[in-house]
Parts: C-alpha cells; structure tokens; sequence
C-alpha cells in the first residue's frame, strides 16, 4: 500500500477540507493550461484558414485546386506554379513553397544526422567522462543560441564564405539556409539519440562483454540496433525541427519562389512566407486566409511527427526496460 | 593511435597478437568517425562565438548599452531593445512560472502517471514545445490580438481607436509564456523527483494536510529546478523573434513602454531589422555585431546558470 494514500485518512480537520478541496481543483485548472492552450492553437490556426474551404469568394483566387496545380494566370501563356499573392493577379500556388521548405529541409539533414547521431554515438560509446562533460554543455550552448543570431550568422559570415568557395551566383540560398539550419537541428538529434543509447540497460551491455564482444562490438552490434527507434525518432524530431524553423531561412535563403531543383537558388520557405507577408496582409483577406492556412499545414505536420517521436521513445522505453526484467 | 599501429604491424605474426591487435584497431574507425563529429561540432559553436565577439567587443561601451539608436540605427545605442526584452520576459515569467510549476506538481503529486488526464496534459506538454515559433506567433496575433483584445475592446471601451485590440507588450509575453511552459514544467518536475519520499512522509505524520505539504516542504524542496526553469525560460523567450513579431514587437519607437498596451523594442528583433532592412549594411554591421553580442551573452550567461543548478541538484539526488 502507497504510504502516502494511507496516511491520508488522518487528515479529519473539517476545516482544512474545503481548502484542501478548492486548493486540488485550483493546481489541476493551472495543469490544464498546457491542454487548452494546444486546443486553442488547433482552433484558431484552422479556424482563419476555413474561408478556403467555405467562402466561395476566397475560393475563387485561392482554392486548394489553385494552390496544389499549374494554373494559368495569363492567357496564351504556359500554366506554372507560382507564389506571387501581391501581384495584379493574385498567385497562391504553394508548391514553389513546399519545394523550397523541403529544399533547406533536406540540406539541413544531410549536415545534421551524421553530427547529431555521431556525436551521440561517441558521447556515449566511447567518450572519457571528462570528455562528455565537454560535448554535453556544448551542445546545450549550441542549443540555446537564439535563431535569430544563426540567421543573422548566415547571413552575413556564412553566405559570403559559401559565395567564395563555390562561385554562386546567389548570395543567399536554400544551401546556406539549410547549413544554417542544421546547426539547430544537431541539438535535437543528439539530445534524443543519446537518450535512447543511455536507456540501453546495463545488463544487455554486460551480456555481450562475456560473449566476448569488444567495445565496438558491442556499441555496434547490441547498443545501437537496440536504440535505433530512438535515432530515427531524433532524426524525425529533428526534421520537424527544420521544417517549422523560421527566423533562420527568413534571413539567409533569399526568400525567391523559384520552382527550381537546384541546390544553390534562392527559396522561400512556408515558415518564412508567413514571417514575411503577415505583418503587411489585409484581415480576413484570401491572402490572410492562405497564410493562416500554411501555419495549419506546419502545425499539423509537426503536431503528427512529435506525437510519432513520442509514441516511439515511449515504446523504446518500456521494451528495453522490459527486457531487463 | 599511431603507437597502437607500430606496436600491433612489428608482431603481427603470432595468431594472438594478430587477435590483439584486431580488438584494439578495429574500434579505431568508428571511434575517430564518430569523433570527428564532436569536434566540428565544437568548431562551430567557436567560430560562431569568436566571430560575434571578436567583431562585437569593439562595440560594446557604456553609451551603447545606456542611448537609444540614432541616425537610422546607424549609430547610437540599444537601451530601448534592452529595456523592451527585459520587460518582455518579466512580464512572461510571471505569467508562466505559477501556471508551469502548479502543473508540474498536479501531474507529479496529484495523479497516477499511467491515468488518462496526465497522459492527455503530458501530450499537450510536448506538442507545445514542438510546434513551430512562427505558429505561436500566429496563435497570438488570432487569439490574444484578434480576439481576447479586440473582445476587451468592445466591451469596456467606446468603439474607434483599439485599446487592446492592438499588437502591446503584454500579448507579446503571454504568447511566449505559453511558448515556455513546457520548459517550466520539465524543470520543475525534474527536481520533485529529487524529493525524497521520507521528506513528504515526515510532513504528513506530523499532521500536515498535503496543501500544507505542498506550500511548507515541496516548493521549497523544489525551488532550485523551479529557477532553473525559469531562467531556462527567460534565456528561450528573451532570444525569440517569431512569435512577437505581429503581436507586439516594433522596429523603433522613441518612448519606452510604459503600460501594458505599449509596443516595444526587443533584442532580436532590432537584430532581424537591422540584419535585413537596412539601406547600408556595412554602415550598421558593428552596432548589429553589439546588439547580438549583447544577446548573445545574455541568453548564455542565464544558461550557464542554470546548468550549474542543474548539475548541482542532479548531483544532491545522487548523494541522497
């Protein structure tokens, strides 16, 4: 019996009863801000995106068939997709802003997943104490520089340094962005990675010693299979990471709707775009709509990876402490 | 390393050795591979750092720190920004500290881990700290602006200029407060952890209803991890720009704010502006290199401090 359950029965002062009852609903409302406030964001990020759905009017410049296909926009020209809501015709094709935020996205992974998972891999495979004693506060300090000063650090070390070394034409692109990127993503891998290797039990590590395992043996073939769940869920955390990141590819990718499969053009992202027109776009105007629309479209994607990432580690837990038993 | 390699290629022909030497370099490659990646890590956090202190050092004088900007911003100093981003995150932490540390306490005093609510609550924890910054920035300008504020408005005030119905200062921290609630409460249930059950068992054979329990022996039990997480979150909201870019922040002002309904000027925000909407970036490049300096060493500064509480309270269970 949980001592703390029964010592309760002692506590008879009629007085303290209702201010013991009041006091109990009182911290249960305060731990129910997390949940409204998450409900309330569903509501009304998707409720000043519903005119797309709803309003004919809206729907007329920016349906979903408008902002998903190749339209038209001038007669006796080639449809395209393009992104130009302030033009004299209205553009909301969002695929210039897709392929843009999966551009940097990418480049930003491809940087990051071999940093995060190998720094994690060494800090706890292989790492003297004092050595982890280093890389954890590092990456703590890299994780708490504000990405306003990494967009800022893109923008004007950065993108000049990438200009040189590689002859680009554009100063400011979706490389540049995505370097940029990565350096806020490695945190995230690591931090979820290392979890998930120093969850591996004890005991599993000691088996494979006296199977006559070495070290790196025993990282490799036992420790990471084991936590391989929780890698990818860092690595997916961490995607949900680059996508929704804003001030970074706000000031360094040049902000171009190009639709374009080169690496070094100028691109404008879905988080930027909101950044960027936000402040200037009419209320309840379809261009406010489309905006609204794009931050349902990022908080739905990142609500369904964090719940995945979660679900993952959760059932990474429980079955590595299973098996210990 | 490369003593390893001489010793193991001078007597490789015994079948033992060959062994030996097999177990200590085939660990060798993922070792070197795997460090590798720490160090450019650890490179990138010091060019990252040298260059803004390198550049930014120069700047820094008692005039920066203590004028608001002049000519353009071209030159003078960041007092406003200062003033704004410190009212900024006072006016966050008040609101998120009781929210962030009841919460903790409910779901860590008050119910079973596995029950539906904490499992709901612990949900909504994590997926507010995942969505994206730019969407609380959205949330805010819906919600706080859009429909607490002009909801104000309407009610108490005669209809024409908006009173609160309006991006301010106060809209700004509640949406931050909400973007650091996750942060409070991590940190503040990491240390009830810390508290020993006797602790509690002590308080309640002396009588004590668990109220009492709580406000006499938990909170303060608690109260380096309830500081750490609020220093944790000053250090993320005073660094945020995204989510207070339409609900309160300006590009300059001359007053400082002085009510709850004022506009303000903030660190990062006065970096985007000066990084991007300036006519001459050359001529505003060293007062940008302060103003991040001075960002810089305040979000770091507040960091470190709590991780050294951190690893002290981490250390205090250990010896418990």
């Amino acid at each position: 019996m949980n001592p703390k359950r029964s010592m309760d029965r002692y506590h008879f002062k009629p007085k303290s009863r209702l201010k013991e009852f009041l006091g109990e609903k009182f911290i249960a409302a305060n731990a129910l801000v997390a949940l409204v406030a998450i409900l309330l964001i569903f509501i009304f990020i998707f409720k000043e995106s519903l005119p797309i759905f709803t309003s004919p009017q809206v729907q007329k410049e920016a349906g979903v068939a408008k902002m998903v296909f190749k339209q038209q926009y001038y007669p006796g020209r080639d449809a395209k997709w393009s992104w130009q809501p302030n033009s004299d015709v209205p553009k909301y094709s969002l695929y210039p802003l897709f392929l843009g935020t999966l551009k940097a996205a990418l480049i930003a992974m491809l940087f990051a997943i071999p940093l995060g998972v190998g720094a994690a891999i060494y800090s706890s495979e292989f790492a003297p104490r004092r050595m982890r004693e280093i890389i954890k506060p590092a990456i703590e300090l890299l994780a708490g520089i504000p990405s306003v000063v990494l967009g800022f650090f893109a923008l004007i070390v950065l993108a000049s340094f990438l200009q040189r070394a590689f002859d680009l034409t554009y100063r400011l692109n979706a490389l540049n962005a995505g370097l940029a990127l990565g350096i806020t993503v490695v945190p995230v891998i690591y931090t979820v990675a290392e979890d998930a290797m120093t969850a591996v039990p004890r005991s599993l590590r000691d088996a494979a010693v006296a199977l006559g395992a070495n070290p790196w043996q025993v990282s490799f073939t036992m420790v990471l299979p084991a936590a391989l769940p929780g890698i990818a869920a860092g690595i997916v955390l961490g995607f949900g990471r680059a996508i929704g990141e804003t001030m970074i590819v706000l000031m360094a990718s040049g902000n171009a709707s190009i639709v374009s499969g080169s690496l070094t053009d100028s691109v404008r992202t879905f988080a930027a775009t909101i950044a960027a027109e936000m402040a200037e776009v009419v209320f309840g105007s379809p261009h406010y709509n489309v905006l609204f629309f794009i931050g349902a479209l990022l908080f739905a994607f990142t609500f369904i990876i964090n719940l995945g990432g979660d679900v993952i580690m959760h059932r990474l837990r429980t079955k590595l402490q299973g098996r210990t038993k | 390393m490369s003593t390893m390699m001489a010793k193991a290629g001078g007597s490789g022909s015994s079948a033992a050795t060959a062994y030996q030497f097999k177990r200590k370099t085939s660990g060798v490659i993922p070792r070197g591979l795997t460090l590798a990646a720490v160090i450019v890590i650890l490179l990138i956090l010091a060019v990252i750092l040298g260059n803004v202190l390198l550049s930014g050092m120069g700047v820094i004088s008692w005039r920066f720190l203590t004028h608001p900007p002049e000519q353009g911003m071209e030159a003078g100093g960041i007092f406003p920004a200062i003033v704004g981003t410190v009212a900024l995150v006072f006016l966050m932490v008040i609101a998120v500290l009781p929210v962030g540390v009841l919460s903790a306490i409910y779901l860590h005093e008050y119910t079973r881990p596995d029950s539906l609510i904490t499992r709901l609550i612990r949900v909504a924890i994590n997926n507010l700290a995942g969505v994206p910054s730019i969407v609380f920035g959205l949330f805010g300008l819906g919600f706080f602006v859009g429909f607490i504020g002009t909801g104000i408005d309407s009610m108490f005030y005669a209809p024409g200029r908006p009173v609160w119905g309006q991006p301010a200062i106060i809209w700004s921290s509640l949406t931050l407060s909400l973007l650091t609630l996750p942060v409070v409460i991590v940190s503040t249930e990491e240390a009830l952890r810390a508290i020993p059950q006797e602790l509690k068992d002590a308080s309640y054979a002396l009588g004590a209803t668990k109220l009492q329990t709580i406000r006499r022996i938990i909170i303060p039990q608690a109260m380096p991890g309830i500081l750490t997480g609020a220093i944790l979150a000053v250090s993320r909201g005073a660094g945020e720009v995204a989510p207070i870019m339409f609900t309160g922040a300006a590009y300059y002002l001359v007053h400082l704010p002085s009510k709850l309904t004022d506009q303000f000027m903030v660190l990062g925000y006065h970096i985007y502006v000066l990084a991007t909407q300036s006519p001459d970036i050359d001529a505003t490049k060293p007062i940008l290199y302060g103003t991040v300096l001075v960002l810089l060493v305040l979000t770091f500064l507040l960091n470190f401090i709590a991780i050294i509480i951190r690893s002290k309270i981490r250390t205090g269970r250990a010896n418990a």
